[in-house]
């Protein structure tokens, strides 16, 4: 089946969130409740050598909503089928069988899935789905004040950006096959658990 | 109160288009009260597909002084916005790339259909800052208006009315400027110069270039090998739409690009290759220093310094200043003995002296190169001169009206650039004007200004200021240095007698009005738009829904009010309402002067573009004409030249505050001296994501995006027992806030950042919990240029 995925440029990504409220904007979301985040990542350290820094931290920012993985965890965990592939190959919630029981967002490691509280229900990224049918981006993408989205056949996308699927904090591809691309930013490649941390908890 | 419930129901903040039957009943009128100005359209109620219904309209964004002009394309549904996209032209290259929308831009439904918009005319009954107010009608409000304003005149004279600074809105139909036209044709108001942005960089400029058009056009950034982002965070503040592309484009063209700045910015990161913190307000001594070394290691450019340059060394010092100190004495030390070395820097600016001498050596020798100067440095006690020394640094290196080359200085676009205003104020009858931050000044002491303090067009004023009518502003509490002094002087009835307050929210500012008036959005009425600092185009903004309640737009206000003063017709010439004004400014205007090929009005709104742009193939080299033969086209100052050396500022006579020669001046607030054993740290108030000044600080989606919070190195949270998160209070001896922090490596140690625009919020002991930097901030003006030093703070912090 042909996927659909996100390029993700790292390096241009300015942490602006636009994408974000781009999100939210389209798909009417409450305030608090966001499908598509912005990680601030920062790492190593200051040195101060009497007065003055010879050394210094660095930082870089990760946009990232639901990777409509092509082996889900949320699908597998999911107890009443609500989660699902769809026909055009994007993961999805049908809102109908949804119970709210947020077994998907345990086992997404990407924690995409979020609770409507609304609804009562699980809700997350549908890869702007009525777009996408009919050609167009989803808004995120053409929402972007750099250009860091790109979006498309992963095959193709795959063919022009490489396949880095991940970099410090996301998880190991293998777990559920994303759908993203990744352009790592220069500094990602020193960052570590030992020496960076997720510094915007709160803002996701 | 049932009423004021019903309101609340409208404004909700959530519009669903799945609710869109429920909302269409309620646009119809029948819940909404008297005197509701919505659709009373009753075939609304008969639409049952929206989509079907779904008009796009495209627009300019609402311009409340963000730097930038961006395109929207928004979605409206039986009178209600539903969605909002952005710049969706096919084409999207550098000659006229698209005009991309930020967070601010596209969280707009959030302010658009926020329930806590003004609604009604209001007249306070509370004392001044208590915020209790009592609905009054349009005309009780206009007699009101009348009799105040016309009393004043009477009392006073004119020269007692102020319309202060404000940039809430920026459309031309809605902003000071209408209130302002009205004013001058009712004898004047108290008028003023500068901004709070660009004081420094406004005044000082022009004592180098004799001009503000220093600014090449963008395009022309792609010629550019080497970029210093110098206190410039683009990603984030703007400076014109794309600012940020056309830097990810140059680098992408092979630029090196870095950023100093204190704070590791999203432009540190996105933006450049290296990163170097400087400790804020030292940013002379690092420039100071690069000077040093460019002139030991015999990297200026001798030809375009004896051609072009005055001041810069004995040699090239101007006629009659042969014995003055030159720029390369004061570097040298040859005069006060101290050589600005990168050891001597090294110590002001925490920057090591290796990394100042790499920077330096790249920097001239990497050729075209651009040191853009940002403008927080310039809002500084000195702010003057770090203006001066960038501009020095472009000349010593000869990078001025060259491709890829850049003069710094203010750099209004080359070859014109846009328009700020085109709504016609007239011209004021009160020749006096005052420097923009000393309006509290004027109101205490306003007889008693002269020259000395920077009033300009008369040697004294006749009067101090008594009433105020502001008009998309928020700078009478809000923006203003030193809020518990500004409060003070507002709260005295016998100061002001009357403060009247346009807006579209209860803005800090708006509480201290004795009279508030409900002004709608930039969606709810007619307005122009221009490109800002930069940009090659011009953005009509149509009216897309109707005012809600009874709120006006600012320019129906001042026509009613008109009518009172009898001068209707010549405020409105005649009758125009705002549409006939932007269709006047298309024809009369802009295609007479900046876009002859733009369609007229009629044409272009109706093709429903949004935007008229011309795309830039050879983008415009400021200065490029006075460098290539500048006997022939000199310079507008007193040498003709570029001057290092200022004569203006010799003959200001105050060489300790105003040197002739761009000096590092060690700051009245420092975290140098004794002071900095009860203050340690530097406070610095960026210009946050979320926000343009203090318009969107009630915006849920921004402002959940970036909430408000301190920023403070691990260094120094560990020191006071702070955890990321904490309740923290900051306090100096101008008052006090209790905000929670954010720990981030990304401030430089010994600095906190506090997000300017935060809305005042105090406590009933007076401690914010808005989180306001003006809280902690002054009213000190700097010495030449008179402008604001609000990033000049010190400051101590605790755990709440």
């Amino acid at each position: 089946m042909k996927r659909y995925g996100f390029h993700i440029d790292t390096v241009n990504c300015s942490g602006c969130k636009t994408c974000q409220v781009a999100c939210q904007d389209k798909n009417d979301l409450e305030p608090g409740l966001i499908w598509r985040k912005v990680i601030d990542i920062e790492g190593g350290k200051w040195h101060d050598d009497g007065g003055v820094f010879s050394e210094y931290p660095f930082a870089y920012h990760i946009s990232m909503a639901c990777n409509h993985c092509s082996d889900p965890l949320c699908v597998q965990s999911c107890p009443t089928q609500a989660m699902h592939v769809t026909d055009i190959g994007t993961v999805d919630i049908d809102q109908d069988k949804c119970i709210g029981c947020g077994y998907c967002t345990w086992a997404c490691p990407y924690d995409a899935p979020r609770l409507n509280h609304r609804s009562g229900r699980m809700s997350k990224c549908d890869l702007c789905y009525d777009k996408i049918i009919n050609n167009e981006n989803p808004s995120c993408v053409d929402a972007c004040p750099m250009r860091a989205l790109d979006f498309g056949d992963i095959d193709v996308l795959r063919e022009k950006y490489g396949d880095t699927r991940t970099i410090f904090p996301l998880a190991s591809p293998e777990l559920t096959e994303p759908n993203i691309i990744i352009r790592p930013h220069k500094d990602s490649l020193k960052a570590s658990g030992r020496n960076s941390l997720i510094a915007n908890r709160e803002e996701l | 109160m049932q009423e004021k419930n019903k309101d609340i129901s409208l404004f909700r903040s959530r519009i669903d288009r799945r609710n869109f039957v429920k909302w269409s009943s309620l646009a119809t009128g029948t819940l909404l009260g008297p005197g509701v100005l919505v659709s009373c359209d009753n075939k609304s109620q008969e639409i049952i597909d929206p989509v079907r219904e779904e008009r796009i309209i495209r627009t300019g964004c609402p311009a409340h002084n963000c730097g930038g002009k961006c395109l929207l394309k928004v979605y409206v549904q039986n009178g209600i916005i539903t969605r909002i996209e952005t710049d969706d032209r096919q084409k999207d290259d550098i000659s006229d790339p698209q005009l991309r929308a930020c967070i601010r831009g596209r969280s707009y439904r959030k302010r658009q259909y926020h329930p806590d918009r003004l609604k009604y005319p209001l007249v306070r009954t509370g004392e001044r800052g208590e915020g209790k107010f009592r609905k009054i009608s349009w005309d009780t409000a206009y007699d009101i208006m009348y009799s105040k304003i016309s009393g004043v005149i009477e009392k006073y004279g004119n020269s007692a009315i102020h319309v202060p600074y404000g940039t809430g809105s920026y459309t031309n139909t809605n902003g000071r400027w209408p209130a302002a036209r009205l004013m001058n044709l009712l004898g004047g108001s108290l008028g003023f110069y500068n901004s709070y942005s660009w004081a420094c960089i406004n005044i000082a400029t022009p004592t180098i270039f004799g001009t503000l058009e220093t600014g090449n056009q963008r395009q022309d950034w792609m010629n550019s090998r080497y970029i210093l982002m110098w206190g410039w965070n683009p990603a984030e503040m703007k400076d014109g739409t794309n600012s940020d592309y056309f830097i990810r484009k140059a680098r992408e063209n092979g630029a090196r690009v870095v950023c100093i700045d204190p704070r590791m910015s999203p432009s540190a990161v996105a933006l450049a290759d290296e990163w170097i913190p400087v400790r804020p307000g030292t940013d002379v001594a690092f420039m100071s220093a690069m000077a040093w070394v460019i002139i030991n290691e015999k990297l200026t450019d001798n030809e375009f310094i004896n051609k072009c340059c005055s001041g810069f060394d004995k040699s090239n010092m101007p006629e009659g200043y042969e014995n003055e100190e030159s720029y390369r004495d004061y570097i040298l030390g040859t005069m006060d003995g101290i050589p600005k070395t990168p050891e001597w820097a090294e110590k002001i600016t925490a920057v090591p002296a290796a990394t100042i001498r790499r920077i330096a050596i790249e920097y001239a020798s990497t050729k075209p190169a651009i040191l853009y100067q940002g403008y927080g440095m310039q809002r500084r006690a000195y702010g003057e001169q770090v203006v001066r020394a960038g501009a020095t640094l472009a000349a010593m290196t000869g990078n001025i009206g060259i491709p890829g080359g850049w003069a710094s200085g203010l750099a209004n676009q080359a070859g014109g650039g846009p328009f700020w205003t085109v709504f016609p104020s007239r011209s004021n009858p009160v020749k006096g004007t005052i420097p923009v931050y000393l309006w509290t000044e004027a109101v205490l002491r306003g007889k008693e200004l002269g020259p000395e303090h920077g009033l300009r067009g008369a040697d004294k004023l006749d009067n101090n200021i008594k009433l105020i009518w502001s008009v998309a502003s928020n700078i009478l509490v809000n923006q203003h240095g030193n809020i518990n002094r500004t409060i003070k002087i507002l709260k005295d009835p016998d100061l002001l007698e009357f403060i009247i307050v346009q807006d579209n929210f209860m803005t800090p500012s708006a509480k201290y009005a004795d009279l508030v008036l409900p002004v709608c959005t930039q969606f709810e009425t007619w307005g122009i738009e221009d490109g800002w600092k930069y940009g090659e185009e011009v953005f009509i903004t149509p009216k897309i829904v109707e005012p809600p309640f009874e709120t006006k737009s600012d320019y129906r206000i001042c026509a009613d009010l008109a009518k009172r003063f009898g001068v209707y017709d010549k405020f409105t010439e005649g009758g125009r309402d705002e549409k006939d004004w932007v269709a006047w400014f298309v024809d009369e205007i802009y295609r007479k002067t900046r876009f002859p090929d733009m369609p007229p009005f009629r044409k272009f709104a109706a093709g429903n573009a949004g935007v008229y742009t011309k795309p830039v193939y050879e983008p415009k080299i400021a200065l490029e004409e006075f460098t290539q033969n500048p006997r022939k086209y000199p310079l507008n100052t007193p040498s003709g030249k570029i001057e290092i050396f200022s004569i203006e500022l010799f003959k200001a006579g105050q060489p300790d505050e105003i040197p002739p020669v761009a000096k590092y001046i060690r700051e009245w607030d420092n975290p140098f001296d004794e002071k900095a054993e009860i203050f340690p740290l530097q406070a610095m108030g960026h210009h946050y994501n979320p926000r343009v000044h203090s318009t969107h600080d009630n915006n849920e989606w921004t402002m959940n995006a970036f909430p408000q919070r301190v920023f403070i190195n691990p260094a120094d949270a560990s020191e006071r027992g702070i955890k990321d998160g904490d309740l923290v209070k900051i306090w100096n001896e101008r008052g006090a806030m209790i905000l929670k922090c954010r720990i981030t490596r990304r401030i430089m140690p010994g600095v906190i950042d506090i997000p300017q625009g935060a809305w005042y919020d105090p406590d009933e002991e007076g401690v914010d919990r808005g989180g306001n930097v003006n809280i902690l901030t002054s009213e000190r003006w700097t010495p030449f240029a008179r402008g604001n030093a609000q990033h000049t703070i010190m400051v101590d912090i605790e755990k709440a």
